[in-house]
């Protein structure tokens, strides 16, 4: 998209991060040394569900190399029974998963950890912990979770007056939707399941952490966020916040699974026990055992329309795997699910249920593709059967400026029917398919978020710029950083230098999560440029003898506001840089906001795919991802981001799932038999950026992140169905299901 | 076991180093030789995050042992840029922006110069499969796979 009004926002700059990524020296968490560093070993659970009735380490203690020996009983405890919330995770919980502390929960939930002179060392003292199990029944699988006579997870869990797996709900209504029914000239109901995927971030999660003799730590960590490192380290360790330094490593992928810690304290304790640095590496194996995933889910999803396409009355029920503690990702399966649309009377329940798996951690939108499968899957059933085409059935219905959505807002301005008719008008929604291709459609929404960002802004001695910011860069956010703060100032985005702060040289800042990064920090950095712009103005008008009133800013410097201000040269920034100590000093301005004004987001998918009959394989032949991100600040990161939510969309739709034995271990944790999308999978993701600035941002940004993949699910799976004629109605499409079902065509309707 | 001595050469210069038998060639570079621009995401050769070449051919150093290494010439990405300047590859990734998190980076810039040491005028499906082996959670592989092409076309015109 070319913007004539902008110089560099707008502009697909060469990020500043850019020659450390390409040339192998940019540091992520496990590239990172100290003299006299020791490794970290984790002893995991080899038992789904376990009672631990003792564990000894001493001869892990004794043996030659190890320096120190953690257990749960070195972490703070907080009790079942007292909640405390760290944004939206409970310490309650995150000290039973970081370290298992009455029961283990899930197989590879650690138990205890060692620090020795090498890894090798460590991983064989972990062999040398005795633990004493017994050894309880588990249960995988949601149905198995809730039935009666299910084992019960935790005692302290009782759901509508008995013990139960089901750990919370959350419900919204809008209307009534009994009578909305009642309205509808057609109703289809069906029931869905989606399996728990993992982030698959390559880099595995990693940490350096040093405990000085005088009791302060730093920790080096690959994360979604140094302050909520810092924050939850210091409640495990019993740790003052204040004595605690994160340092945000180069980050190689999140997407949610990172907005948690899991090595960090562990770590912290050995260093502070052994006194040496501790680094502490999660094999692959570990990661797809004990970090993540997103959940499982299952879900019936009711829909009832006018013959006229208009919907009546929607309801959905979902039911959320937690793992082995609660908190799935509820809240975004019932806000997001109906959110697109325009719904008189509408009603969604959804359930957290725990169950022997690793706990969830967030993943991309959390919850929102699970809301939003059934939905979009129910829409496309009932386009069909109206003999409307599955776009003009959600223009019908698409939620615009005013709308109030289920989940409560009334939406202001907004792109969701321009994705629709962007869509609509594509020539790949216009272009013929092949044999055995189909074409599916779907779209999706996303909350969006504000938040608490700071960041520093200074001009340097020699006129140029250096913006510290406290979020990390996960997928090339510094770029935007770079060319908003280079179009305020109005100099080259090549002076402008972005930096991510560590906890102790920048303000609070929240996580990299929830699309909010480029939308808080711009907000942020706009503020402390502005306020630059004032210094600078009124050091030129100190300098001409003028009313600083009587000063502009343009392209990068200062100048007389009109033939009455006088008649003076401009100041450039340069300039002005070396003359600060003539009025008031260094130049340089914080701003530390709680950031608001996030808006939704929405966008629309279209997927082509080849089924190959013999086979069963669906080969995506043709995307196209529509959104409407507010404004594209950089262009290619942000279609960046919407490439790369269709492919993990793509995964999830057509391969991936773990593969549990009977004893509840995961049978399948790498990357050879847990299958992501490769390239030799995918074929050009093509995008569609439409801008409907966001009113409340001073950009129009809104967040990008998230919404792409939303709808993703849905569309390949209604294009399986456009090709099959077969409706999918549990996830992965894989090749077995698909040559089983083609072999008996009518089973799986 | 006693740690072996090894002689080989790494991006042009003569290097020796001490490791274990059992020692791969990642953990030699990463822990031994503090070359870490070569990552480690899954160790079983399934994600080409740690992509080196030896005697020219492209290869998992997870799964290469560091004793066999010993008269090699190896490549890795460190050696990739002249100085301060960049491959056409890596200038290329960057102007098209064909990373996010950049942890992939390393691994698929090795793999498509070798690529593109192979075979100058890769069709895109050639330049997918030859990329089959190095997994990229981020960019759906579109920009990646575009950034290799245009970097190929403009290999050919310079030749
Ligand atoms: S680390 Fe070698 S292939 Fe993944
Ligand atoms: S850019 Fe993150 S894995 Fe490729």
């Amino acid at each position: 998209m070319t913007d004539t009004t902008n110089k560099w926002i707008g502009q697909r700059t060469i990020r500043p991060d850019g020659a450390e990524k390409v040339t192998g020296s940019a540091a992520f968490a496990a590239d990172t040394t100290m003299p006299g560093m020791i490794w970290g070993s984790v002893l995991r659970s080899p038992h789904a569900h376990a009672r631990i009735k003792s564990i000894d380490t001493s001869k892990a203690e004794a043996h030659p190399g190890v320096k120190a020996v953690v257990t749960a009983a070195d972490i703070v405890d907080f009790p079942v029974d007292t909640p405390v919330a760290l944004g939206i995770q409970d310490m309650r919980w995150m000290c039973r998963n970081v370290m298992a502390r009455e029961k283990a929960l899930f197989h590879g939930h650690p138990i205890a950890a060692v620090a020795a002179m090498s890894e090798a060392i460590a991983a064989e003292a972990c062999k040398l912990i005795e633990v004493d199990y017994e050894v309880l029944p588990h249960v995988i699988e949601i149905d198995d979770a809730i039935a009666d006579g299910a084992p019960i997870l935790h005692d302290f869990i009782e759901f509508e007056g008995k013990p139960s797996n089901i750990a919370g709900t959350i419900e919204h209504t809008k209307g009534d939707i009994e009578a909305g029914f009642a309205e509808a000239d057609l109703i289809i109901e069906r029931d869905f399941t989606t399996r728990p995927v993992h982030q698959g971030y390559i880099e595995p999660h990693a940490c350096l952490v040093s405990v000085a003799a005088d009791g302060k730590a730093t920790i080096w960590s690959s994360s979604q966020g140094q302050f909520m490192v810092r924050a939850m380290t210091g409640l495990l360790t019993g740790i003052p916040q204040s004595n605690i330094r994160a340092i945000p490593a180069e980050i190689g992928g999140g997407f949610g699974g990172k907005t948690i810690v899991y090595l960090e304290p562990l770590a912290t304790i050995l260093s502070k026990k052994s006194g040496r640095p501790v680094k502490m590496v999660m094999s692959r194996e570990d990661v797809m055992r004990a970090s993540g995933p997103t959940s499982g889910s299952k879900s019936t999803v009711k829909i009832g329309v006018k013959k006229d396409g208009t919907i009546t009355a929607a309801d959905g029920t979902f039911w959320l795997q937690a793992g082995g503690l609660p908190g799935a990702p509820v809240r975004g399966a019932v806000g997001c699910a109906l959110a697109p649309y325009d719904i008189p009377n509408g009603h969604t329940l959804g359930y957290d249920v725990v169950s022997n798996r690793s706990k969830v951690a967030a993943y991309r939108a959390p919850g929102a593709p699970l809301g939003a499968f059934g939905v979009e899957c129910v829409l496309d059933e009932i386009a069909e059967q109206l003999g409307m085409d599955p776009l003009d059935l959600r223009l019908k219905n698409a939620a615009k400026e005013g709308t109030k959505a289920v989940h409560g807002p009334t939406y202001p301005l907004m792109g969701y029917v321009e994705s629709l008719e962007a869509a609509k008008a594509h020539e790949h929604y216009n272009t013929p398919l092949g044999p055995n291709q189909g074409r599916g459609v779907a779209s999706g929404f996303w909350f969006n978020a504000g938040g608490e960002s700071s960041a520093q802004v200074n001009i340097t001695e020699d006129g140029n710029v250096v913006v510290t910011t406290g979020h990390p860069d996960i997928g090339g956010s510094r770029a935007g950083i770079a060319n908003i703060c280079a179009e305020i100032l109005g100099i080259d985005y090549q002076r402008v230098s972005v930096l991510i702060g560590d906890t102790a040289t920048i303000g609070f800042s929240n996580l990299t999560g929830g699309s909010r990064v480029l939308f808080a920090s711009s907000i942020v950095v706009t503020e402390s440029t502005n306020k630059i712009i004032h210094t600078l103005c009124e050091l030129a008008a100190k300098i001409w003898d003028i009313d600083p009133e009587a000063v502009n800013w343009e392209d990068g410097e200062a100048r007389p506001a009109g033939a009455n201000a006088g008649q003076f040269p401009p100041l450039t920034l340069k300039e002005l840089a070396a003359r600060a100590n003539e009025s008031g000093g260094p130049i340089g301005e914080s701003t530390q906001i709680n950031t608001t004004g996030a808006e939704g987001g929405f966008g629309t998918h279209i997927c082509d795919v080849e089924i190959d009959p013999e086979l069963g394989t669906a080969k995506i032949v043709r995307y196209t991802v529509l959104q409407d991100v507010g404004r594209a600040v950089h262009p290619s990161y942000v279609e960046g981001q919407m490439q790369g939510g269709a492919a993990q969309a793509i995964g999830w739709a057509l391969n991936e799932e773990y593969i549990y034995t009977k004893d509840g271990r995961v049978d399948n944790p790498g990357f050879l038999d847990y299958r992501m999308p490769i390239a030799s999978d995918l074929p050009m993701l093509d995008t569609h950026i439409i801008e409907v600035p966001n009113p409340k941002h001073p950009q129009g940004i809104r967040g990008v992140g998230e919404v792409p993949l939303v709808p993703g699910l849905s569309a390949v799976r209604n294009a399986v169905y456009d090709a099959v004629g077969i409706r999918f109605n549990d996830l992965p499409i894989s090749p077995p299901k698909v040559v089983e079902a083609l072999d008996m065509p009518k089973a799986a309707e | 076991m006693a740690k072996q001595h090894i002689t080989t050469t790494i991006n042009g210069e003569p290097t020796e180093f001490l490791c274990e038998p059992n020692e791969t060639m990642l953990d030699v570079l990463r822990n031994e030789l503090n070359m870490t621009g070569s990552k480690e995401g899954c160790g079983s050769g399934d994600c080409g995050a740690c992509s080196i070449t030896l005697d020219g051919r492209l290869v998992c150093s997870c799964l290469m042992l560091g004793v066999e290494a010993a008269g090699a010439e190896i490549e890795t990405i460190e050696g990739m840029a002249d100085g301060e300047t960049l491959h056409p590859l890596q200038q290329k990734f960057l102007e098209m922006a064909a990373l996010q998190c950049g942890i992939c980076t390393p691994g698929m810039l090795i793999a498509a110069k070798s690529l593109l040491e192979e075979n100058p005028d890769p069709t895109e499906t050639e330049v997918r499969y030859w990329l089959a082996g190095n997994l990229c959670r981020c960019t759906g592989y579109d920009k990646i796979i575009r950034a290799v092409m245009d970097t190929a076309a403009e290999m050919r015109g310079a030749a």
